[in-house]
């Protein structure tokens, strides 16, 4: 709990949420001071939304509540909608997880910073300044208000949804995974803005993240959520040093997967790419890479969004035409024109557990797609049973539909379907970045072990080095389709040559090894 | 307690005119031209298809016009004469090129000009499509904002069922239900034909009940649309965001969500004012309105070709020209179709 000197903005006290009689928050209590960051870290479904929308009074229809939260001593879960208005944006101010579909796509910038002012009364020439100035304050200075959302990088948008929030000069700031959909450079450029607002404007952020790297370098505070209640809150420091909850315990755990043991792979290559360009126009979005992956090696692969890391995923897959150089699959010439046979020596997992299964589909039907590159066998039932029970899952899930499934059973399933052919060559592009932490060092274990028994070699495109850092034996630095480092994991990342890998490395959010190693 | 807030509002200078505008407006130009040559082409292929099927057509005309007991030879003369001998290209050469010079040919029944033929029946047909166009907007509307923002409430079953009744119900039946009612009756309005523009009062008057027929059904079919596109829209983030920075809920319907809503909901107002256009002909019918669908019909029945040809050429003009402007209409409503 905050110091004494410390003004308490808004307090959450002994909050219970219930929907339609199923117990979403319970018994939360919270106090958020002014200048100071608070960390609210959990799980999906922890409830660390739901605490978020009832401090801003948008609890979905049919939300009960018991308990209080308390701003400026007055209990928001009595006030009626008329007073909400006032409240949100001058008092309480909300920024979102996407910032590409967080604003309206229709209205410029500057209209959608300036509406709330412009509707209590502000007059449209102070109205337009205050938009300028917030934009400034965003490090938005150079863009024109009269531009719209979709001329904007995702990172511009958030710091669009700053300015925005930030419009009336809020008194707490409820930021909700701010900077999960963006990459490692403008998060941390996000972060970084975040904390300025806090520290000179004496504002009270609440930060709600998943991610235990991002509230160790900026949180002052932390709470750690779980199934609707808070199991433990401490000062930042003293909360990595001295966490006494199990589930703490866990979370950090599964927070730092441990780097793998340098290995030495035999070079026995099964994909090899020479020279590879991939060109849209003018415009070379995969310049000349050559890279060689051998049997029962990992290869990770990391950039920043827009550096061609995916065109160079899908040239290697031969679902695009390359312009030059040149693709070989177990020896021989990959492209658009391989026959079938080629095709399913090379796999793929992609990141989005819910979008990639047909949800009208069984399993046993999703998982025995890819025979149709080989021709379906005779023992094919025998062999998804298998693949199913290699992943984890067992034969009786066969006839259950996707939806049954939570995320990272349901990323186990798109592993059992890519292996179903024997492929290999498994790709995994940002295969575990939506799963939650203990989820996400499941599935690694899972990898790992699916390595060591089948020989499988894997291309790991992510954008989080921890998790690279944990599955791969060597890495590829890709930046504006080039690559600008190759090396082995732990070299790469002990003694970058690149700038630019120096860049990305010191961007990534990361608990200090001093705070974990006295406890464990 | 109340903690200070020291934002120092820093006056800005904000460039004009705002940078990128006159390449915007060059590439606005560019694809204008086009959207225009694509237009053109669009009805070069029509004319071709319209006159190619009127050829197909059994029944000749001059014979029709002559009765049965016409010598051959004064069949040929008026063959002739009305510009049905010749290659297939040249009578299509002729009528195309005449429609350039505003000659559409003239009508083989009243020996009139067709141009005339139309003009008068368009001063019936375009403010009756435009009427039932603004009665359908004026309805649908509000009828879909009501139900959208009452999801689930009494507002949205009451709009639903009536929208369902609205679609069930032929709009002739509902047009003859109309005259039965308001004119005979009440006697409020004319149960048929049209006074002319002399008296704009009376012609309106005439009008009214038509155009009510026609928009029902159409306004059932947009209201739906608008409350199922702005359901839609509802659900999008950025109506969190509006609602987190402190918009009503009401504000946040009509500023965010119905400008998104519009931009589906326009697709099928540019099909609709088609449809009211070319689509009367019953509804004249039932009013005795000298409109286009009229003189469409009598066109068919009296073997008039060059009046069916030359109408047909001019509502699918009417079409395409609708959906040109429906498209101009989405870059002003959605600024990712302009590219900068």
């Amino acid at each position: 709990m905050p110091d004494a000197g410390e003004t308490t903005l808004l307090a959450f006290d002994r909050l219970s949420v219930a929907i339609h009689g199923t117990p979403i928050l319970q018994d939360v209590s919270l106090a958020l001071p002014a200048g100071r960051v608070t960390g609210l870290v959990g799980e999906s479904g922890s409830g660390k939304s739901m605490t978020a929308l009832a401090a801003t009074g948008l609890l979905p229809v049919g939300a009960q509540t018991h308990g209080a939260i308390r701003l400026d001593g007055r209990d928001l879960t009595t006030i009626r909608e008329r007073d909400w208005l006032d409240i949100r944006g001058q008092d309480v101010a909300m920024i979102f997880q996407e910032p590409m579909t967080a604003l309206n796509p229709v209205h410029t910038i500057g209209a959608q910073v300036s509406e709330t002012l412009r509707l209590r009364g502000t007059s449209r020439a102070e109205a337009t300044r205050i938009a300028r100035d917030r934009l400034d304050r965003v490090g938005l200075g150079s863009i024109p208000l009269d531009r719209y959302p979709h001329e904007l990088s995702g990172g511009q948008r958030q710091r669009v949804c700053i300015a925005l929030a930030i419009a009336r000069r809020p008194r707490l700031l409820i930021a909700d995974e701010p900077t999960t959909a963006l990459d490692v450079t403008t998060q941390a450029e996000i972060l970084t803005l975040l904390r300025v607002l806090v520290d000179d404007e004496g504002m009270a952020l609440l930060l709600i993240t998943h991610d235990l790297g991002v509230v160790a370098g900026i949180a002052d505070w932390v709470a750690v959520m779980k199934d609707g209640r808070i199991v433990e809150t401490d000062a930042t420091q003293s909360l990595f040093r001295d966490h006494r909850d199990p589930y703490t315990r866990d979370l950090l755990a599964a927070s730092r997967p441990p780097a793998r043991a340098p290995r030495k792979v035999p070079p026995d290559p099964v994909l090899a790419a020479r020279d590879v360009v991939r060109a849209y126009g003018g415009h070379r979005a995969v310049d000349g890479v050559s890279l060689t992956l051998n049997r029962g090696e990992s290869l990770g692969l990391v950039g920043e969004s827009g550096c061609g890391k995916s065109t160079l995923t899908r040239a290697l897959l031969g679902l695009e035409p390359v312009q030059g150089g040149t693709v070989e699959l177990m020896g021989r010439p990959s492209g658009t024109a391989m026959t079938r046979a080629d095709r399913a020596k090379i796999s793929v997992v992609f990141q989005d557990p819910y979008g990639s299964f047909n949800p009208r589909w069984t399993v046993r039907r999703i998982v025995t797609e890819p025979f149709h590159l080989t021709g379906r066998p005779p023992d094919a039932g025998a062999r998804a049973s298998a693949a199913l029970e290699r992943v984890g899952l067992s034969a009786g899930d066969l006839d259950k539909y996707p939806h049954e499934f939570s995320g990272g059973q349901r990323q186990r399933i798109a592993i059992a379907r890519a292996l179903i052919t024997e492929p290999a060559v498994l790709v995994l592009d940002e295969a575990v970045s939506a799963l939650d932490v203990r989820v996400r060092a499941q599935v690694l274990a899972l990898l790992d072990d699916l390595q060591a028994r089948l020989g499988l070699a894997y291309l790991f495109i992510s954008h989080d080095l921890s998790v690279v850092r944990a599955i791969a034996d060597r890495v590829i630095v890709m930046q504006a389709g080039r690559f600008v480092e190759d090396g082995p994991v732990a070299d790469v990342f002990a003694a970058p040559e690149s700038d630019y890998t120096r860049k990305l490395i010191a961007a990534a959010p990361a608990i200090p090894d001093a705070w974990v190693k006295e406890t464990s | 307690m109340t903690v200070p807030r020291p934002f120092d509002d820093v006056p800005t200078r904000r460039p004009f005119p705002p940078p990128g505008v006159t390449a915007s407006l060059a590439r606005m130009w560019r694809a204008l031209l086009n959207r225009t040559v694509s237009l053109l082409a669009a009805l070069v292929v029509a004319s071709v298809v319209i006159f190619g099927m009127l050829q197909a057509v059994p029944g000749d005309p001059a014979a029709f016009m002559l009765g049965l007991n016409a010598q051959p030879d004064t069949v040929a003369a008026l063959r002739a004469e009305l510009g049905l001998e010749g290659s297939l290209v040249a009578r299509y050469l002729a009528w195309t090129g005449g429609m350039l010079t505003g000659d559409f040919g003239t009508s083989y029944t009243y020996r009139v000009p067709v141009a005339g033929l139309i003009a008068d029946r368009i001063g019936v047909s375009a403010p009756l499509a435009a009427y039932a166009l603004l009665l359908t907007l004026v309805i649908a509307v509000p009828a879909g904002l009501l139900a959208a923002s009452r999801r689930g409430g009494v507002a949205d079953w009451g709009v639903m069922g009536a929208t369902q009744l609205g679609l069930a119900v032929p709009n002739f039946w509902f047009a003859m239900l109309l005259v039965l009612v308001f004119a005979v009756s009440l006697g409020w309005a004319s149960a048929g034909g049209f006074p002319g523009w002399s008296d704009p009062v009376a012609a309106i008057g005439a009008l009214t009940l038509p155009a009510i027929a026609l928009a029902l059904p159409q306004a059932s079919i947009l209201a739906r649309v608008l409350r199922s596109a702005l359901l839609d829209t509802l659900d999008a983030d950025y109506i969190r965001t509006a609602r987190a920075k402190g918009l009503s809920r009401r504000a946040t319907v009509l500023r965010h969500a119905l400008r998104n809503a519009a931009i589906s909901v326009l697709t099928i107002l540019g099909l609709q004012f088609s449809f009211l256009l070319a689509g009367a002909i019953i509804i004249e019918n039932v009013f005795f309105l000298p409109g286009l669908g009229r003189l469409i019909f009598q066109g068919i029945t009296q073997r008039d070709l060059i009046v069916v040809q030359s109408v047909t050429m001019l509502l699918v003009f009417a079409v395409i020209a609708v959906t040109f402007a429906v498209e101009l209409a989405y870059t002003l409503a959605d600024p990712r179709l302009r590219r900068r």
